[in-house]
């Protein structure tokens, strides 16, 4: 499973990300989480906000942080 | 209520004397603290979830066909429930553009969104009362309207760094929210922005409590006051390298006004810190060419300097 979590690098992107990791951690669960700051791959997403949770290329949420309930059901949706 | 709780705090708590310097001082703080944080997050909550209906996709796909004035005037209405992260400029910009919403309605949104927002409305509605917090919204959506379609007419385009109309857009389908989640969300939001507003709030209040208590009125209306006529857009340059948000800065401005600073000075103070702010120009300038900043900066400052002087003028 890739995680990526886009964000050019404001506190809230850093702070998503310390969620994803927190809650794979708290799951027990592997994944390869990348932090994608390139404006042009952010892009190509097409989202119109960040921070946005990339999961298996597949876009889940942008432009707020999700919560950790969120990333739990995200996560196992698509182990 | 508030206020006998405020008193119950100072007098029954602390047992400070009725009437003295720091008994009265404390009540007001106490008594403004409380009441600013029930308008705020009762408003931030109600926004959230009216917010929830207007995601930029839908926004962007309103105006991709609306022209000058129309588009202008959506755009800036659209901007005063749209939340506004710097970080999250840049994308909506480049989304906006690319999807074919002309640079000055992007320009209107990108003006309105900093300026005019919930915690403003609030802080001001609170502190000043709903006639100013509604001259406020009015003219800060009346500036983002009037500079873009000012940067419109201007043929600004070959100013956007190339790169922008370039770029391939991927699309995204997010599946509608129930209302429960709707809710949810909503409550997270307004738990995040309370987290983030809050220690503002408390410094801003108590730097206003001090300017109130220490600061000498007549130096305050020797530099800030109706006789010198470039109180105004010297406020605006201060207000630019100030990086604070709404909820920060209004305590302060309603101190100033208290020791008799003129509201539109007060205004044009605020409006420059929150519209006109530097890492906002940083993260800009990696889509606009420094022609582009520079003259959607000017006109921003030029039309916020205008708008204090009518304030002032008028009230």
């Amino acid at each position: 499973m890739v995680i990526k979590v886009l964000g050019a690098g404001c506190a809230r992107c850093h702070e998503t990300e310390r969620r994803v990791i927190n809650t794979l951690a708290e799951m027990g669960v592997a994944a390869d989480v990348q932090k994608v700051t390139d404006m042009k791959e952010i892009m190509s997403f097409g989202v119109l906000g960040t921070p946005a949770i990339v999961i298996n290329d597949k876009v889940k949420c942008y432009g707020r942080i999700p919560t950790t309930d969120e990333l739990k059901q995200w996560i196992s949706e698509e182990k | 209520m508030l206020k006998s709780f405020a008193d119950i705090v100072i007098y029954h708590w602390l047992k400070l004397q009725h009437g003295s310097h720091i008994a009265d001082a404390l009540n007001f703080y106490i008594y403004d603290i409380i009441k600013i944080f029930l308008l705020l997050t009762t408003i931030i909550f109600a926004v959230a979830i009216i917010r929830s209906f207007f995601p930029p996709e839908r926004t962007r796909k309103y105006l991709n066909k609306k022209r000058t004035w129309i588009g202008n005037i959506l755009a800036a209405l659209v901007g005063i429930v749209t939340p506004f992260c710097t970080c999250s400029a840049i994308p909506l910009f480049i989304g906006f553009l690319e999807s074919g919403v002309p640079l000055g309605v992007t320009m209107s949104f990108l003006i309105s969104s900093p300026v005019v927002n919930e915690v403003a409305l609030i802080m001001l509605w609170g502190l000043f009362g709903w006639q100013i917090a509604l001259l406020y919204i009015g003219s800060g959506v009346i500036i983002a309207i009037v500079a873009g379609i000012i940067i419109g007419s201007l043929k600004l385009e070959r100013y956007v760094e190339e790169y922008v109309y370039q770029m391939k857009l991927g699309s995204v389908e997010l599946s509608q929210p129930t209302f429960r989640q709707r809710l949810i969300d909503a409550w997270e939001y307004t738990k995040q922005i309370l987290k983030k507003v809050f220690p503002w709030v408390l410094a801003g209040v108590g730097i206003g409590a001090f300017i109130h208590g220490y600061v000498p009125v007549d130096l305050l209306i020797r530099i800030a006051g109706r006789n010198n006529p470039f109180a105004v857009p010297i406020a605006v340059l201060i207000g630019v390298p100030l990086y604070s948000n709404a909820a920060g800065t209004i305590p302060i401005v309603q101190a100033l006004t208290a020791k008799g600073v003129p509201i539109g000075t007060a205004l044009a103070l605020m409006m420059a810190v929150t519209g006109l702010s530097l890492p906002e120009a940083i993260i800009l300038r990696k889509v606009m060419k420094p022609k582009l900043l520079a003259i959607f900066f000017g006109i921003v400052a030029l039309a916020i300097i205008l708008v204090g002087y009518l304030f002032n003028a008028v009230i």
